[in-house]
């Protein structure tokens, strides 16, 4: 690209907070109208709960059994949010668009993590209640489970959102992003089902070891989000 | 320009490696508890240490690249992550072995080290099917590097995650690998860590050194106007100029 020779004031950035809404919005409204991945996620995870009742052959689910049950399902229906999150981007040429635009490229990591923490908290407003509902005799661990939920909705936003813009560039993107993102998200996995365990315990909810596995499940968010801001602007250039 | 140094570098592999297997044969004792198996620890250890380090190397030769922009960390980043992969083969294997002569199992879950380094490895044996499935050479080359410094922070998070999920019941029988060491075992260790490092810092240059003299042949034949002949190298490698 030349420049033109006649630029008398510096080149403007569009601010930061407004390009950041601008694409949360296009997203959500997207989703909104086309519908492709949330419905396709909930029914995902419903039926994953229905596998496990057979699967198992429990009616009732507790302590590690029920952690296991529900995170396994909450991951894989929301790699099926991954794989979508970039594809139009990809298909319509909305990368170009943004590599052209006057903003910072991070800006396009935040909201695309922001609309994926966006699907999961609303997938698992849907998905949680009805495995409680399946499952647990009584919704008193949903309280603190939120948490939980909310601490490790933010660690696979940001690793899903950095594995998912690279993974869409390649020939078997959706094998190669799930390839990739599973082994990451041990960690993840590991804090989070830690915490919950002892949550749906039968005997109602305890609390052992809550705060570490919480401080667990920050530390990798905070790592994951400081990493993919950093690195996110080497994966737009062309 | 790789090629330089490798002979004397080898010599100097050869001769630790067989001063090591004297030492660990001849010199150090016997474990009073194992006997003869815990031989096996001379090899396995400092294997488990050398891929997990180079894996971290891999991690800042990619940081290296990204800032950069020179292809050549890229090649020192692929090939330091895949020589680690090949040590980290061999770290299974060894570590099945010795499982299964001391507890009786070849594969313990109760061991957090055992753990975190097969979910690291499955980590790190992503990257060749990531790298192949880009097929633009400088995108790929980018990705790559961004892969390798994700994976590196990866590491220390996922060991410490692994060592808390452990219930604090399991008594930790064989983790202290260095405090309870008499000196003539400690002495031996570390001789067999340094030769199995400089088995990698070896195995790393002669890939370099092979990668890069078949670029440079590539590159006479293009030059000559002769077709290839031969394989042509794998089509993940990154090439070296």
């Amino acid at each position: 690209m030349s420049a033109p020779e006649t630029i008398s004031s510096p080149p403007r950035l569009t601010p930061s907070r407004q390009a950041f809404a601008t694409i949360l919005a296009k997203d959500l409204r997207a989703e909104l109208r086309t519908l492709q991945s949330l419905p396709a996620m909930a029914l995902f995870a419903v039926t994953t709960f229905v596998i496990f009742r057979f699967g198992l052959d429990r009616t009732q689910l507790s302590g590690s059994l029920a952690a296991g049950v529900l995170w396994a399902t909450l991951l894989f229906a929301a790699l099926l949010g991954v794989n979508r999150l970039f594809v139009a981007e990809r298909e319509e040429g909305g990368f170009d668009a943004i590599r052209l635009a006057p903003i910072d490229r991070s800006v396009l990591f935040a909201a695309k993590a922001t609309a994926l923490l966006a699907y999961l908290v609303v997938l698992e407003l849907v998905v949680v209640p009805i495995f409680a509902l399946f499952f647990l005799g009584s919704a008193a661990a949903l309280g603190p489970l939120i948490a939980v939920l909310l601490l490790a909705d933010l660690g696979i936003a940001a690793t899903g959102t950095l594995i998912s813009s690279m993974a869409v560039h390649s020939r078997a993107r959706d094998l190669l992003g799930p390839l990739v993102l599973l082994p990451l998200i041990v960690p993840l996995m590991i804090a989070a089902t830690g915490a919950s365990e002892p949550l749906l315990a039968a005997g109602g909810p305890g609390y052992h070891r809550f705060g570490t596995w919480l401080a667990v499940l920050s530390l990798y968010d905070l790592i994951f989000l400081l990493l993919g801001y950093a690195v996110f602007d080497f994966l737009l250039e062309d | 320009m790789y090629g330089k140094g490798l002979k004397p570098l080898s010599i100097a592999t050869v001769v630790a490696i067989a001063a090591a297997f004297s030492l660990v044969f001849f010199y150090a004792p016997l474990d009073a508890d194992q006997g003869f198996i815990q031989k096996i620890f001379y090899l396995h250890v400092p294997l488990a240490i050398t891929a997990l380090i180079g894996f971290v190397v891999g991690g800042v030769f990619a940081v290296l690249h990204l800032r950069s922009n020179n292809r050549k960390w890229d090649a020192y980043s692929y090939v330091s992550i895949h020589m680690s992969v090949i040590f980290g083969v061999a770290v299974l294997i060894t570590g099945s072995i010795w499982a299964k002569a001391s507890w009786g199992h070849w594969w313990v879950w109760d061991e957090p080290t055992l753990v975190s380094f097969l979910i690291v490895f499955l980590m790190y044996a992503t990257y060749y099917p990531f790298r192949y499935a880009i097929e633009d050479p400088e995108r790929q080359a980018r990705y790559a590097s961004v892969f390798a410094v994700t994976a590196g922070a990866f590491v220390p998070l996922n060991f410490m995650a692994v060592r808390m999920a452990q219930s604090l019941v399991h008594p930790r029988v064989f983790a202290t690998t260095n405090g309870g060491l008499p000196g003539s075992m400690m002495f031996t260790f570390l001789v067999c860590l340094a030769a199995v490092a400089l088995l990698w810092v070896t195995l790393v240059k002669l890939e370099l050194t092979a990668k890069s003299t078949s670029g440079q042949l590539k590159r006479l034949r293009r030059a000559l106007d002769a077709p290839p002949t031969g394989g042509g190298g794998s089509r993940i490698a990154p090439e070296v100029s």
